[in-house]
Parts: structure tokens; C-alpha cells; sequence
């Protein structure tokens, strides 16, 4: 690791003033990521602002009968919470697909939307890579990319975000709450992430300083109806080659509307309201299944070692919606 | 709550930064002032300043559960973690599982089920397991399995792992249930260095 400086924020405010101050501070929560990157020599920050005692701990109902998370809430309390549990299991159940009982322990609310990718030229400081080092070069494109993007991605990055957390998020369309320079504001969960374009060494819309506070949760409507699931190398602990976020509200016997969030397939969690609309009014079915899974990946692209996911990312919608529509989640 | 800084002056009148911060741990239920470096990992504190080397450093990025010690009571990758975060907190290590002589049931179980082979990745095993049991979530082997993930083992010794945790569930278990006396060597909690 680098050397660097340590201060301790005890109030929000001072957090961002803090980080506002110089340019490459950096904020510390779990650490999980940021000090595995530092180990690295990928993050090099020389001051960190350690946000852990900040009063963002608490998950509160909102008057509109929805959830306020703190960000500092860690995974596992919040995959556990008994409110999330009951009126959001997509969450419960994407948080604790990922990572181990440990770094669940230990990881935030905020920290997780805020985690890198995991290209193994982003970790590897010997290599190029448009991400860490913009205008290097990226390596992936012809390299080593089974993990990497087949939708969204551009000539510049083609990285996906590793985040299972977030993929529930965008499905529950919750919104991101930051205090910045400007003062507080709330960002919807579609607008943080970004596609990688020209600039892949940004991930966020937040600007530098900015301090993420809570994510909010509309009220949940699809606790009976959803499902998250993860197809990986290994049944447990490891990152996603393809996830979908599925969650269904029906009336009667058709579809009145559905989420389908994607995960390891793109800069950010991937969803598509045109294809979602495809169902709404319709009754539950393969073939309905099937044609919003076309429609999802209708401008994937393959690259050399990922080409697979095309097929099992359209495999996994139809799974994912059978389950959701059944309420029944396989494992 | 704040570490104390304390600045080291250099030749001139400008300070360079602090780079040593007294922090106060509760080890093993004994409390202790240290100085660390902000990048002093929670485990080469252990290891290499506390001379604790039941830690032990597998991979050193979080994905191999050997490191596992208990913070506050909860499991955690101490490679992970920066020793100055924790300023405050109470850290259980293998080492304090066991009550003097007096195995911990779980350390106990390990031997009875054969659960170790070369034996590098145990100690992470046993924390993780507490932590595990203390969360009260596991209730069937499968669930055992998916949430002892974040420790692996070399040897393959898995089986015999669930094993012996199983079998200390079980006994929690009981004993939480009332079905159990309370004082026979299965009642977890009653470690020294126990923070509940
Ligand atoms: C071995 C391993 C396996 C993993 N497997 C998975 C997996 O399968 N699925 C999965 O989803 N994740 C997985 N993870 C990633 C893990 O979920 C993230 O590392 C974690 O969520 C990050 O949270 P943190 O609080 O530790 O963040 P930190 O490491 O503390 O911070 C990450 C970044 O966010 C910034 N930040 C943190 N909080 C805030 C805030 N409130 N406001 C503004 N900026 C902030 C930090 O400055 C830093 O840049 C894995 C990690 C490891 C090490
Ligand atoms: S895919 Fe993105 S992160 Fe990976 S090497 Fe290319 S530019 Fe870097
Ligand atoms: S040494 Fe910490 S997880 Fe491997
Ligand atoms: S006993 Fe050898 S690594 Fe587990």
C-alpha cells in the first residue's frame, strides 16, 4: 500500500468538506474493496476519510411506507432485516448470493454501489487498462474477457459491474441519496451507474466528494413475486457470470408489470423498459418469457470467451420469470 | 472517539503526517493501547506486533476466510480490515476461544471429527464457525455449507467441518431451547474474552 493520512468524520458535513479538500482522498467504509484495490497499488489514496462513525446506520420506514437505509448498514444486517425480509426478499436474496458470510459482515450499503470491477487487467497494474490508466489502452477487448460486458459496452471498456446488491436495486428502482457540494440530493438508482463510453475511468454520475447517505426503497410490491438468481462458476462465493433480478406484480391471471434487472453483463445493472412492457397485460407464459429475453439481448455482443453468456443470460430471464410468476425460487 | 495523532516534526517548521496513531483494542478480553500506521492491517497487527499468530494469512485479499477473527462479536476477514478503524473494539481471536486448558467446544469438535488435515486454515474455520453460530441463521448442513463459504480449505477437510459444526449447533441448539443443563462443555459463550 501506499502511504497515506487517516482522519476519523464525525458528522456528514465534515466528511465532504473534507474530501472536497483534496483531490485524492478518499472515503473509507468496510474497506473490503478500497483496501484489497490499495493492496494492489490501484488505489492509491493519500488521505482517507473514515465515514464509519457517521450517523448512517439506521434503516427507518419512510411516510410513504417505503425503507430508508442508511449507507453505512451493512449487507448482512440489512439482508437480514426483518422489514427487508418480508417486504423485499429480491433484496435479502441478491445481497446474500454475493460475497461470504464475513465480508457480508462487513461491507455497506454505500460501499457496495460504490465497488470496481473485477477485469483482471483493472487488478493488474502490469497491463494496460482505459479504467485505471485512461487512454492505455484496453487489453480485454482482445484478451481474457469471459467475465466482461455483452451489452453497453464501448471500443474504450467493456468491464462489467460485479455488484448483486445493485441489481436488486435497479429492479426495486430505489434512489440513491448523496450530499455533495451543491447540498443534498437524490439520485434515481438508473442514473448512478453509467456506461463506460469514453471515459471508463468513471463508473458514477457522483462528482468527487460527493457522500452517499441512503439508498430509499419505494414501497415493496413485489414480495411475493420475484426472484434473484445467480449462475456462477462455483455454487458459492463467487461473482456473477450472469444474474437476473426478476419481479412480477399480477392481477388476475396476466401481468401488470415487470422488472427484469441484469447482472455481469454490463458498466452497470442492465434493464430495459421496453422489452418489461412486452408483458404488461399479458398472461404468465415460456413463450412471453422468451420474447422478453430476445428483446433484452437483441444488441448483445460477444466478444471471444463470453459469447456464452448471450444464451444463458436469455436462459436466465426465462428461468427467473417462471420462478417469480410461481413464487417459488429454486435455490 | 478520535485516535490521537501524533505529529512527528521533520527539519523545517513543516510536520509530516502522522504516521503513528495509539488506538485501544479489547483483545482476548484484555484491553490494550497499541500504535499503528493507517495501513496496518487488523491481522499483521495481530501477527506481528500482538505476537497472536493464530490468524493466520492466506491469501491477504479477503477470499480465502483463513485470517477470520471476531469483531464486536461478528466474523470478519481481518486482512481486510485497517487495525485503525477498529479504535474501540473488542477482538476475539482463536486464541481466546478457549477457556484456559479448557477447549472450546468447537475446538473440541474439530478434533473429534477429524476436521483439519495440515490444520493452516483451523483457526479461521473456528472463528467463523462461532460467528456462524452466534448469527443463529445456519439450521441444516446445506446452510452450514453456504455460510462457511468464506473459508476455504485446502486439504478438503469439508466434510468433517460440518461436521463438527453441526454438531455444536446442534448442542446451542438444545440449549437454547432449554433442552440442555448449561454447564456441560458445550456452552458456547462461556470462552474467556467472551464480549457477550
Ligand atoms: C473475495 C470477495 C468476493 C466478493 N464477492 C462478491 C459477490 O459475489 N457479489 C457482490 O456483489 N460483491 C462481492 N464482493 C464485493 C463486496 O460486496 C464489496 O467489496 C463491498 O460491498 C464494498 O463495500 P465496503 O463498505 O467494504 O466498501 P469500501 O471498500 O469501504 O468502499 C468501496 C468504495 O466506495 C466508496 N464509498 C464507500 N462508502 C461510501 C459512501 N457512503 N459514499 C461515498 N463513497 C463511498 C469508497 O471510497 C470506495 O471507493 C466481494 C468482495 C471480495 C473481497
Ligand atoms: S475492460 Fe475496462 S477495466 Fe478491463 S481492461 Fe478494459 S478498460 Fe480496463
Ligand atoms: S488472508 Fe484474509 S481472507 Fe485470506
Ligand atoms: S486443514 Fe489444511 S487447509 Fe484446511
Amino acid at each position: 500500500m501506499n502511504r497515506f493520512t487517516y482522519a476519523r468524520a464525525e458528522q456528514v458535513g465534515d466528511a465532504v468538506s473534507a474530501a472536497m479538500q483534496r483531490r485524492a482522498a478518499t472515503f473509507i467504509a468496510g474497506g473490503t474493496n478500497l483496501v484489497d484495490l490499495m493492496k494492489e497499488n490501484v488505489a492509491r489514496p493519500d488521505h482517507l476519510i473514515d465515514i464509519n462513525r457517521l450517523p448512517l446506520q439506521q434503516v427507518e420506514e419512510t411516510e410513504d411506507g417505503g425503507l430508508r437505509v442508511g449507507a453505512l448498514v451493512t449487507n448482512a444486517d440489512l439482508a437480514y432485516h426483518p422489514l427487508v425480509e418480508a417486504r423485499y426478499p429480491l433484496l435479502s436474496r441478491a445481497i446474500l448470493s454475493g460475497a461470504s458470510a464475513q465480508l457480508r459482515n462487513m461491507a455497506t450499503t454505500g460501499g457496495n454501489l460504490l465497488q470496481r470491477t473485477r477485469c483482471f487487467y483493472f487488478y493488474d497494474t502490469a497491463t494496460p487498462c482505459n479504467k485505471r490508466e485512461p487512454g492505455s489502452g484496453c487489453p480485454a477487448i482482445t484478451g481474457q474477457n469471459r467475465n466482461h460486458a455483452i451489452l453497453g459496452a464501448s471500443e474504450h471498456c467493456i468491464a462489467t459491474h460485479p455488484s448483486d446488491m445493485c441489481v436488486a436495486l435497479a429492479a426495486l428502482e430505489a434512489v440513491v441519496r448523496v450530499t455533495g457540494k451543491g447540498g443534498e440530493r437524490r439520485v434515481p438508482f438508473a442514473e448512478l451507474h453509467r456506461l463506460p463510453g469514453d471515459m471508463p475511468e468513471r463508473d458514477t454520475t457522483l462528482e468527487p466528494g460527493d457522500l452517499i447517505t441512503a439508498v430509499e426503497l419505494p414501497p415493496g410490491r413485489f414480495a411475493e413475486h420475484c426472484t434473484y438468481l445467480k449462475v456462477r462458476d462455483r455454487a458459492s462465493y463467487a461473482f456473477a457470470l450472469v444474474s437476473v433480478a426478476a419481479a412480477v406484480e399480477l392481477a388476475g391471471g396476466t401481468i401488470k408489470e415487470a422488472r427484469v434487472a441484469l447482472g455481469g453483463v454490463a458498466h452497470k445493472p442492465w434493464r430495459d423498459r421496453t422489452a418489461e412492457a412486452l408483458l404488461r397485460g399479458k398472461a404468465a407464459s415460456t413463450e412471453a418469457f422468451q420474447e422478453v429475453a430476445e428483446a433484452l439481448l437483441q444488441d448483445a455482443q460477444g466478444y471471444r470467451h463470453n459469447g456464452f453468456k448471450m444464451a444463458l443470460a436469455k436462459r436466465a430471464i426465462v428461468r427467473a420469470l417462471g420462478e417469480a410468476v410461481s413464487g417459488r425460487q429454486a435455490s | 472517539m478520535s485516535a490521537s495523532e501524533r505529529t512527528v516534526a521533520t527539519e523545517g517548521t513543516t510536520a509530516a503526517p502522522a504516521t503513528s496513531h495509539t488506538i485501544t483494542l479489547t483483545i482476548n478480553g484484555a484491553k490494550k493501547q497499541v500504535e499503528v500506521a493507517p495501513w496496518t492491517t487488523l491481522l499483521d497487527l495481530l501477527r506481528e506486533s500482538l505476537h497472536l499468530t493464530g490468524a493466520k494469512k492466506g491469501c491477504d485479499h479477503g477470499q480465502c476466510g483463513a485470517c477470520t477473527v471476531l469483531v464486536d462479536g461478528k466474523r470478519v476477514n481481518s486482512c481486510l480490515t485497517l487495525a485503525i478503524v477498529k479504535d474501540g473494539a473488542e477482538v476475539t481471536t482463536i486464541e481466546g476461544l478457549s477457556a484456559g486448558d479448557a477447549l472450546h467446544p468447537l475446538q473440541q469438535a474439530f478434533i473429534d471429527h477429524d476436521a483439519f488435515q495440515c490444520g493452516y486454515c483451523t483457526p479461521g474455520q473456528i472463528c467463523s464457525a462461532e460467528g456462524l453460530i452466534r448469527e443463529k441463521r445456519a439450521k441444516t448442513a446445506d446452510d452450514v455449507r453456504e455460510l462457511m463459504s468464506g473459508n476455504l480449505c485446502r486439504c478438503g477437510a469439508y466434510s468433517n467441518i460440518v461436521a463438527a459444526i453441526e454438531e455444536v449447533m446442534g448442542a446451542c441448539t438444545r440449549e437454547r431451547d432449554g433442552r440442555g443443563n448449561g454447564q456441560g462443555r458445550h456452552a458456547v459463550g462461556g470462552g474467556r474474552g467472551e464480549e457477550r
